[in-house]
């Protein structure tokens, strides 16, 4: 006889989950006593949205399965925006949350929620267990589902009582996922890339758009093997930073809303664009229709339902990026593109950075530059979202690390519950997230975490009082009106952070800033940078 | 324009409301919806009429196939033959004197009048949507008091079938 606790967490171990992020309560505590008994890390996070950033941060990191857990109607109904999160930037995890007792479901008992229901669309999939025998085959499906085809985040909400009831005989581990209906095509069709390979060579300014695609699959080397070949000028989205080291000249950086303007004026220049794992968001891409009419666009994405979706497409590719890249990478021909080469290269040239060292405050463009130039190679970068967001992708070199942050539902205080994950997947790398005074007071709670696990996650605020960039977007468009953006009332952040312990300095000057980030990189334990920003720094 | 969907889905709870859920997140416009077991205990079959166009009936069908418990997606208007057919309930205002009429209309469009009342008769029709559309405007003139409609089902012409791997 075994319990459904017991299965869970049998299962956990059969996934070779090591670290596992969330928040007890009565719904799932059968769970946690299992878990009790197994060498399973548990990070306690402070709140259970964070449960989900900190396993995106670590699955982003180690590219493993992220896995949290929560327990019923608040517990779950907390969860969600982190979900949701994930949803939109595709990435693997398992949520497991508790559930009321089944014999109570819809009765609107205490911390009821129907969780399977409202994060119907905010899941690729999810389960309401009934019965304690299906576990194995449930957890089996979950991780697979969640870590093949278009990555993303499954719900398994388990009643207390399933997770109480016993199971005759042994536990046993399905060696296979088998579900009928989930047969993702990774394999690129052989007539399609053999048409986009001669129309690439015909092709007089060709351009590729690198999106998060490429980085989900593990895409960097064939990414770069193709384009090294060819010689093909890239530009990403702002999922798509980190494939490419800004610092590659035939590499345009950031295309949008807030992206590089020449790298916009390639997209709009060139005559045929490779899509690769970008799903053309508005952000990226604003006019689809408008690039479409003038340029052939070639589309590899995994996922058949992003190809058409927002921009009509010449040549499809479904399949897994690497392999198809690496078909790319190997029968693509050196292009005699150099006057388009030439062109585009010129534009990143003629271009000046944006945003000067100041004496009476930080100035964060060129401080995140410096910043960029004091890092490793390897390290890992976790953005929020608002101006830091963006300061942030146009100005930090990603190099042979990671670009973290919240690009599809941008949410505010990913950044520090994710660098603490990011952390705890790759504890030897440097992992510095990056905030604004806004963005940091949706999550600081989880200071307490880090202390508590002793990740020395690496934090820089970037304060300016504000809700910066709705007070940009007011000072457009709304007459400089600022309602609710202005954040008086902030606590004092370095007394703040001091108060868990943590090592806290504030920067009045780009040469102070730059003088407290060679401390904070070189030292132990968490710290927190704050900065003080004018604010009527523009975002880009 | 209309299209209908053949949509082979697994028989477990939920999954109805996932795919009714697709359809009302992403702006689909469905015009009927039918749904129940197949040859097969394991599987149910969903039958949907959409209104749209080409790259819209596209796009249902790729999110369709993106939800795990369906297991195809065929889209019967595209190209191949199929015949389709629903069910009605009609009642219909009725006096005595008018009977006769009515009957004829019945009769005419192959409907069974299956109850009658002092001042009603309820009239049971299968057949395509079109057929359907006829009578309605046939009884128009009586004062239709109330339809009740399944939806559209719908099945391939032949002997080709929509089935599962």
């Amino acid at each position: 006889m075994i319990s459904g606790a017991q299965i869970m967490v049998r299962c956990l171990q059969e996934e070779q989950v090591e670290v596992a992020f969330g928040y007890p309560g009565a719904a799932i505590c059968p769970f946690y006593d299992e878990l009790y008994h197994t060498n399973i890390r548990h990070v306690l996070v402070r709140q259970e949205q964070n449960a989900a950033h900190e396993a995106s941060g670590y699955a982003r990191s180690s590219g493993k399965v992220g896995v949290c857990i929560v327990t019923s109607g608040p517990g779950a109904t907390n969860l969600i925006t982190g979900l949701a999160t994930a949803y939109m930037d595709s990435i693997p995890l398992v949520a497991i949350s508790g559930q009321v007792n089944s014999e109570l479901l819809g009765r609107d008992v205490f911390q009821e929620a129907d969780v399977t229901g409202a994060c119907e669309s905010f899941t690729k999939h999810s389960y309401l267990v009934k019965n304690a025998a299906d576990l194995p085959r449930i957890f089996k499906e979950a991780f697979a589902i969640a870590s093949t085809g278009r990555p993303g985040p499954v719900l398994i909400d388990v009643p207390v009582d399933v997770q109480q009831s016993l199971v005759e005989g042994e536990f046993s581990y399905p060696a296979v996922a088998d579900i009928v209906g989930y047969k993702p095509r990774t394999e690129g069709n052989g007539l399609q890339i053999k048409r986009a390979l001669t129309a690439i060579q015909q092709a007089k300014r060709p351009l590729i758009c690198c999106g998060g695609g490429v980085v989900l699959a593990g895409a960097r080397e064939e990414m770069k093997a193709f384009a090294r070949k060819t010689g093909i000028p890239i530009v990403a989205t702002m999922m798509g930073i980190g494939v490419i080291p800004m610092d590659t000249p035939q590499y345009l950086g950031m295309i949008g809303t807030h992206g590089r303007t020449y790298a916009n004026r390639a997209m709009r220049e060139s005559d045929l664009i490779l899509l690769c794992g970008a799903r053309v968001g508005d952000r990226a891409i604003t006019a689809p229709e408008q690039i479409a009419k003038n340029t052939q666009i070639i589309h590899i994405d995994i996922d058949p339902a992003e190809i058409g979706k927002n921009i009509p497409v010449d040549i499809p590719i479904v399949g897994d990026i690497q392999q198809v890249l690496a078909r790319f990478a190997e029968k693509a021909e050196p292009l005699d593109i150099e006057p388009w080469r030439q062109t585009v290269i010129g534009y990143k040239t003629a271009y000046i950075p944006t945003g000067e060292d100041r004496e009476d405050c930080v100035e964060p463009r060129s401080f995140i530059r410096a910043l960029s130039r004091m890092m490793d190679d390897t390290a890992i970068l976790v953005a929020d979202v608002g101006q830091n967001q963006i300061w942030s992708a146009r100005n930090f070199n990603v190099k042979e690390g990671r670009f973290l942050t919240s690009g599809g539902l941008g949410t505010m205080g990913y950044a520090l519950p994710a660098a603490i994950g990011a952390k705890i997947a790759k504890p030897h790398r440097q992992v510095v997230a990056i905030c604004g005074d806004g963005s940091f007071q949706m999550s600081m709670m989880e200071l307490a975490t880090a202390c508590q696990q002793q990740v020395p996650v690496k934090l820089i605020l970037m304060d300016n009082s504000r809700l910066g960039m709705v007070k940009e977007l007011q000072d457009k468009l709304y007459g400089s009106r600022y309602e609710a953006t202005l954040l008086d009332g902030n606590p004092d952040f370095v007394q703040l952070c001091r108060s868990y312990g943590i090592t806290a300095v504030r920067a009045e000057s780009n040469r102070q800033a730059e003088e407290y980030a060679a401390e904070m990189l070189r030292s132990e334990g968490p710290y927190v940078l704050v900065c003080r920003v004018d604010p009527d720094t523009p975002t880009i | 324009m209309k299209y209908t969907l053949s949509v082979l889905v697994e028989n477990q709870p939920g999954v109805l409301s996932k795919v009714v859920g697709l359809f009302s997140r992403r702006g689909f416009n469905i015009d009927s919806l039918a749904v129940g077991e197949t040859e097969s205990p394991e599987t149910s079959r969903i039958t949907i009429v959409v209104d749209g166009d080409e790259r819209i009936v596209e796009q249902v069908e790729k999110q369709l196939n993106k939800i795990i418990p369906v297991i195809k997606v065929k889209n019967l208007s595209a190209g191949g033959k199929y015949l389709s057919c629903e069910l009605c309930l009609i009642k219909v205002s009725c006096t005595a004197a008018q009977r006769p009429e009515v009957i004829e209309i019945a009769n005419m469009m192959r409907s069974e009048i299956i109850d009658v009342g002092l001042k009603t008769v309820t009239l049971r029709f299968a057949g395509t949507a079109d057929r359907a559309e006829t009578l309605f405007t046939l009884l128009q003139p009586y004062g239709v008091r109330e339809i009740v409609r399944t939806g559209t089902i719908a099945m391939e012409k032949g002997d080709a079938v929509t089935r599962g791997r």
